[in-house]
């Protein structure tokens, strides 16, 4: 057995953490032994992160120890954690981008010849070493703005090891990864466990705890709800453990009641931002009271197509109608007055102005209309009333309009912009990736309230790269390659095999049975 | 968090102010002394307010004018060269319309905004359309802005005989506080037995203070409650979710750089109708402009903050004037102040840690006794 019981490499004990009146950790303890992956389960804002970069030096505990190794450790900075074996990486990577691989490696402890010379060819010989003996495969040579994403978080991990860390902190690895280099990294950290490792890993994937971690604590609204042992307990068990209520998978939905048509995309062509077609031709109608999913794998002309239906990138050709109404290439604006919104891909890009409040951020679309505005003067009770309804009714956590959006945490972030695009009730609602990144109370939450935009009567067009998901909320399925729609089928029809073959691009679905 | 910021800016005042002192100790000056002569040729007599006042009023309105521009995201180092085209516009139409009293002024200084809009606009206008910056536009702006004004006070219709200026505004266009009644047969009788107010109203004393005031509280509330200042404030934080929002981000650009120009502008229109009453011919320019990025930063970008760090920093340089002529004393060292102040000003992690030293002290006391 890998895991080596008799050492408990670490021992948080009676860890509290308080930002002001706001309570983060609270009298949590945590037991990790060595060679352990263990996972830290919780939803967004839980304090899985809070703790961890207590761990790593970056805060210090209100109140409680830490012991490594049974040692007593006070870890009032990184470079302790780092010392001690303990190595982070972040969610948000921490890489110089015009550097190259081995040079962000050995950042900050640079292998030198004398006077100082750096000798690059003994670093990347031990770059090159490391990554294979953890089978983390890179190219010590590339600059990291030109290699994937997955690689990216490779060297991050390797940067790690080479500062002799026997403790790898990883926070949310696989927020930004594709399913293969989900599966990858899964590879890699076994591996690393295999030959001694402790790995933590911060997330709210159920999927990813079962694959890869031995022991898993939850962690709800800042205490400690248990640890388990991942392979007795299901995927439903550790659900219900993290949102404190049973949570369904499936989304709950009537038959659809299917209207006439109400977007129309004829023919489109955009351009990417290299000036290479990226829609080639897309057609598509859409119809009031269905959900329609677009499947597909990233980087298939599916944002270059949401934008240039949103009026936020130009059309080269073809048209889109709303309503009856054409609207190609009207500005933002005036395709929101002509009742289509959209729940951005990018919601700390497109979505919210981090920087506004809460209130500010509600009525983004609507701050020149009635009652928000009247003659050019802002109106702030009624701005602020407005708010204070839909913190309510979406549950938006903090309950504070006056609240900077750039500090909710990711799933409040989203409901915002949910919040704000629906009550606009727009006749199409287009939603782009709503629930990345989200966990499951989250993702049920988004899932709720596109089902029940479609009751209404209105139309969602759901854009996204999660195949359970699309298959679970859609009406019908279109099947997005090469920027065009190769198929379009019903959802009850529609199984994974044949979506995974259209998505690959292996044509229609006639060819694929 | 606005009272941290509020006492961040007053920290960084003092380590300015202690700054200033040991570089004067080492310059073999007594610190004490120094401050001394500054307070007393700030606070000494009315007609030192007075001054401070004049001084400052410029700068309350290239600091507004900065400190606008960068809330909505822009950074406007042009403010010098709108400035320089608003004194100009404002003399021109001082000289050459002829319009009855209170009139007059209030044409001069509306041209001398108009100008400054313009200006700063043309600027906002190659950012919106080509995506040039407008760091880079502003600064040869202002380089364009000095030797046109040159030029045009060369003109032989403009030029006074004999002086390196232009003519002198009319005297219907100044915005002097009783200026015409200082000189009369009645107000020199009341000033002789008034010694206060003869001392106060010495100096060119005008509405410029007034006016640059109410410039500082429209700018606060347009930015805070008018839709024309969300707006700029989205496009500011984040133009990509302004974009999406449909907020016109192009031009909000154009119209955020007017604004600012005009600011300026106006700065310039108050100081020849108020001040100078002329354009001068320029060898470098005066810095009123760059006064105001300094002001600007120190107000924190707040528009009515402008206020209280214009007449600080009017006052630090009119009180430091004074040093040469009384004890020796450089006067460089208050730029060496100033310069310390925006230092600690642009570090509030610094400040930050000095200021909460204390609290976390006690909060491991508090742990001890657990």
């Amino acid at each position: 057995m890998r895991i080596d019981y008799d050492t408990k490499i670490i021992e948080m004990k009676n860890i509290t953490k308080k930002f002001g009146d706001f309570v983060a950790n609270d009298n949590i303890d945590l037991t990790v032994h060595k060679g352990e992956i263990h996972a830290l389960l919780g939803e967004n804002g839980a304090g899985k992160t809070t703790l961890m970069n207590i761990l790593y030096g970056l805060y210090e505990p209100t109140s409680g120890e830490i012991y490594l190794n049974g040692k007593k450790t006070n870890i009032t900075n990184p470079s302790v954690a780092i010392r001690n074996g303990i190595g982070m990486v972040h969610q948000h990577f921490m890489l110089v981008e015009t550097f190259t691989v081995v040079e962000n490696i050995i950042l900050g402890m640079e292998t030198t010849q004398r006077m100082g010379v750096l000798d690059i060819n003994r670093a990347t010989k031990e770059v090159e070493e490391l990554s294979k003996k953890y089978g983390l495969h890179v190219d010590p040579n590339a600059k990291i703005h030109d290699i994937t994403v997955g690689m990216q978080q490779r060297v991050e991990i390797l940067k790690a090891l080479y500062r002799g860390a026997d403790i790898l902190i990883l926070d949310e690895p696989t927020a930004v990864l594709t399913p293969q280099e989900i599966d990858e990294l899964m590879e890699i950290m076994r591996s690393l466990a295999s030959q001694g490792k402790t790995i933590i890993i911060i997330t709210h994937k159920l999927k990813e705890i079962k694959q890869v971690a031995d022991y898993c604590t939850v962690i709800r609204r800042g205490k400690k709800v248990d640890t388990v042992k991942v392979a007795d307990v299901t995927e439903e068990d550790l659900a219900s453990m993290m949102v404190g209520r049973q949570v369904s998978f499936k989304v709950d939905k009537k038959e659809a009641n299917v209207g006439d048509v109400v977007l129309k995309v004829d023919n489109l062509v955009v351009k990417d931002n290299r000036k290479l077609n990226a829609v080639k031709g897309l057609s598509l109608e859409l119809h009031r009271g269905e959900i329609l999913g677009i499947a597909g794998v990233d980087g298939n002309g599916q944002s270059e197509f949401i934008e240039g239906i949103t009026g936020l990138r130009p059309i080269e050709s073809g048209r889109v109608i709303l309503n009856g109404k054409d609207i190609t290439n009207l500005s933002p604006k005036e395709i929101i007055e002509n009742g289509m919104n959209t729940i951005p891909e990018d919601r700390q890009k497109r979505g919210l102005i981090l920087d506004f409040t809460v209130a500010e951020n509600m009525i983004l679309e609507n701050y020149h209309k009635e009652p928000f505005s009247t003659k050019g003067r802002l109106n702030h009770k009624a701005i602020s009333d407005f708010s204070k309804e839909l913190i309510e009714k979406f549950d938006i956590r903090p309950r504070d309009h006056m609240h900077i959006a750039g500090e909710l945490s990711g799933g409040n972030q989203q409901k915002v912009i949910l919040a704000r695009e629906i009550s606009n009730d727009p006749d199409v609602l287009i939603a782009a990736q709503p629930t990345r990144g989200l966990d499951v109370g989250a993702i049920e939450y988004v899932h709720k309230y596109l089902v029940e935009q479609r009751d209404h009567g209105k139309a969602v067009l759901l854009i996204s790269f999660e195949l359970d998901e699309i298959m679970n909320v859609s009406d019908r399925i279109a099947v997005i390659f090469n920027g065009k729609i190769v198929d379009v089928m019903d959802a009850k029809e529609a199984d994974e095999r044949t979506l995974g073959y259209l998505m690959a691009g292996g044509g229609t679905i006639d060819e694929a049975k | 968090m606005k009272q941290n910021r509020f006492i961040m800016i007053v920290i960084s005042i003092l380590f300015g102010l202690i700054t200033g002192a040991i570089v004067l100790l080492v310059a073999g000056f007594n610190p004490l002394e120094a401050y001394g002569v500054m307070v007393k040729g700030v606070f000494g007599s009315p007609k030192y307010i007075s001054w401070t006042i004049i001084r400052s009023t410029p700068l309350i309105l290239t600091g507004i004018s900065v400190a606008f521009a960068f809330r909505t995201g822009l950074f406007n180092i042009g403010a010098e060269g709108q400035f320089i085209i608003g004194s100009l516009v404002a003399t021109l139409v001082g000289y050459f319309v002829k319009l009855p009293p209170i009139i007059h002024p209030i044409v001069a200084l509306l041209a001398g905004a108009l100008a400054g809009a313009l200006w700063a606009g043309f600027a906002g206008l190659l950012k919106s359309k080509f995506g040039i910056n407008e760091v880079i536009t502003t600064i040869m702006l202002n380089w364009i802005a000095l030797y046109f004004s040159n030029f045009m006070v060369f003109t032989k219709a403009f030029k006074r005989p004999n002086k390196d200026a232009s003519h002198r505004i009319l005297e219907s266009a100044s915005i002097n506080v009783l200026g015409k009644w200082k000189t009369s047969e009645a107000g020199k009788a009341f000033l002789a037995e008034h010694k206060f107010w003869k001392e106060f109203l010495n100096p060119p004393v005008n509405y410029g203070f007034i006016i640059a005031i109410l410039a500082a509280i429209l700018i606060w509330y347009i930015l805070k409650h008018t839709t024309l200042g969300y707006q700029l404030r989205a496009v500011g934080f984040n133009k990509d979710a302004a974009e999406y929002g449909g907020i016109d981000v192009k031009k909000n650009i154009v119209v955020s750089m007017m604004i600012a120009g005009a600011l300026s502008g106006l700065a310039g229109a108050t100081q020849v109708l108020g001040v100078s009453k002329e354009t001068a011919i320029l060898a470098i320019m005066e810095g009123y402009g760059f006064d105001g990025i300094a002001v600007s930063l120190i107000a924190g970008n707040n528009p009515l903050g402008c206020i209280p760090a214009a007449l600080l920093f009017g006052g630090l340089k009119y009180g430091g004037s004074k040093l040469q002529p009384t004890i020796g004393a450089p006067f460089e060292v208050i730029n060496i102040i100033i310069g310390i102040i925006i230092f600690f000003i642009a570090m509030p992690k610094l400040v930050e840690i000095i200021t909460s030293y204390k609290g976390k002290k006690e909060g491991g006391k508090v742990e001890s006794t657990k």
